[in-house]
């Protein structure tokens, strides 16, 4: 290697160590945090290694029944909106990329520029004529307001790409449009349909505005309670990172194995405005 | 957005196709599920609220029609004005900042280097994670005596700062977060810009003895300005609705320093209860987002035009 080589070498990791170490601090901080007892947490200067580990934190925000109830609503919402958006979505992909109905991305697109509160307003007070507030299907429903353009956005993409041959050979041999797509077209588009499923459920996951207003006590998910935690019920901060860092920890797991499909999917969402 | 993307391949691949076995409407059963729900969901609302921002219409009393007096209310009302300027400040510097920081993290994680994948993957975690998750822990180190931040500042000898705490330093903090959040995405759409560009303007600019600078700034930042572009106009869209961040660390305060259009109209609407004034602020909020959107398209237009005509 020539000295410049060499130079260039070290520019370059140290222009990662720059990029890189924002994240990686903030989640190293964030776990040092949860995994600290209150004397450590409030020292100064701060401690970032703790002597003793408070486990404890965990324990205790795992061990309040509350928390399951919060786990399992988060499950049911994100669940159930990621499914029907794939049952109507990746069908509805389909049909406007085979009938190139561009136009018809635009409704997409406007669901993408308007502000998640705009919809609250009005589903809010269509929920409470319903008589729904306060059981888990206001937000369910709403949370297809977030998992259906991303679908139907991503399966278009896709569908576009996979060739057409096949299921025009299908159809010649007499094969109904629909048994094309359930036979033909569906099973190919198995990597599109994974990166669709795993970016409706992290956005779903990680929506809060939907759940301040559409949900009680009974029927929050779970970034609405870390949010209450925060306000009410809880000062000390080890418990309240621990809460935080569970929270969200499905969602990183996912970010760091499922990487290439997100990246795939953002992409080609974001250049395409989904 | 789409209308950046003009036309796509794919548009003209199936138009080529056999006219007989494309009968269009046979497609439809296909989309009509989606249909309704967006239906329900997207469209209903939409027409709902313009009708109640006609409205006087608070929950719990009888609603009467008033025409447009709830959007004359708003040109009145110092509290929606103030939030319309912390929306402007907030939203440039949470353009700019992740612009000018992802472009220059798309240009390192184009080069290869051992365990590239992993620490791309490790990159945008954040703009991933639960934003309320991450809002809570940024507002611990935003404390003033226990923040870790304090301490990090007095390291390198600065004084402590108030950060979220003080009306003159709560909306630069809070684009300090969005930009540790957002920076990963525009580095994302840049990296696909990059990857999309030929190796032989760089050969020649080599052969030519151009230094790293004249290499990015003659070279990679023309090809990458459409890119940019789109980066902007997300990063836009996104940054003028932003919600989780700062209603979990501020609320808009202290006092109302943050509070920002959608903050505003998440007071009014489920604060005071009063829907209709709420619903005219949400269209007006998104004539305002549609209008920028426009703005920036038509500037990108003018852009090309006079491109090509300086090249004629």
């Amino acid at each position: 290697m020539t000295p410049r080589q060499i130079i260039g070498k070290i520019g370059l990791w140290l222009s990662v160590f720059v990029i890189v170490s924002p994240a990686i601090l903030f989640f190293l901080w964030m776990l040092s945090l949860s995994l600290k007892f209150e004397i450590d947490n409030a020292a100064y200067p701060p401690v970032f290694l703790p002597e003793h580990i408070a486990w404890k934190n965990y324990a205790d925000v795992l061990a309040s029944n509350r928390f399951l109830t919060y786990f399992i609503n988060s499950l049911i919402v994100t669940g159930s909106a990621t499914l029907l958006a794939l049952i109507v979505g990746v069908p509805a992909g389909y049909g406007i990329a085979r009938m190139a109905a561009h136009k018809s991305a635009i409704v997409i697109l406007i669901a993408r520029i308007t502000p998640g509160l705009s919809y609250l307003i009005p589903l809010f007070l269509l929920f409470q004529w319903l008589g729904l507030l306060g059981t888990l299907v206001p937000q369910i429903i709403i949370h297809l307001v977030v998992t259906v353009p991303i679908v139907i956005w991503i399966m278009i993409g896709y569908f576009e790409t996979t060739p057409l041959e096949l299921e025009e050979a299908a159809l010649i041999d007499g094969a109904t449009r629909w048994q094309v797509f359930r036979h033909v077209a569906l099973p190919i588009a198995k990597p599109g349909i994974a990166v669709a499923f795993i970016l409706a459920v992290i956005f779903s996951w990680n929506n809060f505005v939907f759940g301040i207003v559409l949900a009680g006590r009974e029927t929050r998910t779970l970034p609405v309670a870390v949010y209450n935690m925060i306000s009410f019920d809880q000062l000390s901060w080890g418990p309240l990172a621990a809460a935080a860092l569970i929270v969200t920890l499905p969602v990183l797991l996912l970010t760091v194995f499922a990487q290439r499909q997100i990246v795939a999917g953002l992409t080609a969402g974001a250049v395409k405005g989904g | 957005m789409s209308a950046l993307t003009q036309s796509t391949p794919a548009a003209a691949q199936s138009d080529a196709a056999p006219e007989k076995e494309l009968r269009p409407p046979s497609y439809w059963p296909f989309v009509v599920p989606a249909l309704v729900v967006v239906l329900a969901i997207i469209i209903f609302p939409w027409v709902f609220t313009i009708w109640m921002s006609l409205n006087e219409w608070k929950v719990g009393s009888s609603t009467t029609f008033v025409g447009f007096s709830n959007y004359l209310r708003l040109t009145s009302d110092p509290r929606f004005l103030e939030s319309v300027v912390h929306t402007i400040v907030y939203t440039v510097l949470s353009v700019l900042l992740p612009l000018v920081l992802g472009t220059f993290a798309a240009v390192v994680f184009h080069q290869k280097f051992a365990g590239r994948g992993f620490l791309r993957g490790v990159f945008i975690m954040p703009m991933m994670a639960t934003p309320v998750a991450i809002a809570l822990v940024w507002t611990m180190m935003f404390h003033p005596q226990l923040g870790v931040l304090n301490y990090l500042l007095s390291l390198v000898g600065i004084p402590a700062q108030l950060w979220v705490f003080h009306p003159a330093t709560v909306i630069p903090s809070l684009v300090l977060v969005e930009t540790w959040q957002w920076t990963p995405l525009v580095m994302l759409i840049v990296l696909g810009g990059l990857a999309a560009i030929p190796a032989e303007p760089y050969e020649s600019a080599q052969i030519d003895g151009a230094n790293l600078w004249q290499v990015f700034r003659f070279i990679t930042l023309p090809l990458i300005m459409p890119f940019l572009f789109i980066a902007g106009m997300i990063r836009m869209i996104d940054a003028v609705k932003s919600f989780d961040i700062i209603f979990a660390i501020t609320q808009g305060g202290p006092g109302s320093a943050s509070e920002t259009i959608n903050i505003y109209l998440y007071s009014v609407a489920f604060t005071y209860y009063d829907l209709g004034y709420g619903s005219a602020i949400a269209v007006v909020f998104f004539l305002l987002i549609v209008a920028l959107a426009a703005v920036m398209l038509y500037a990108r237009q003018r852009m090309v035009w006079t491109e090509i005509a300086s090249d004629a």
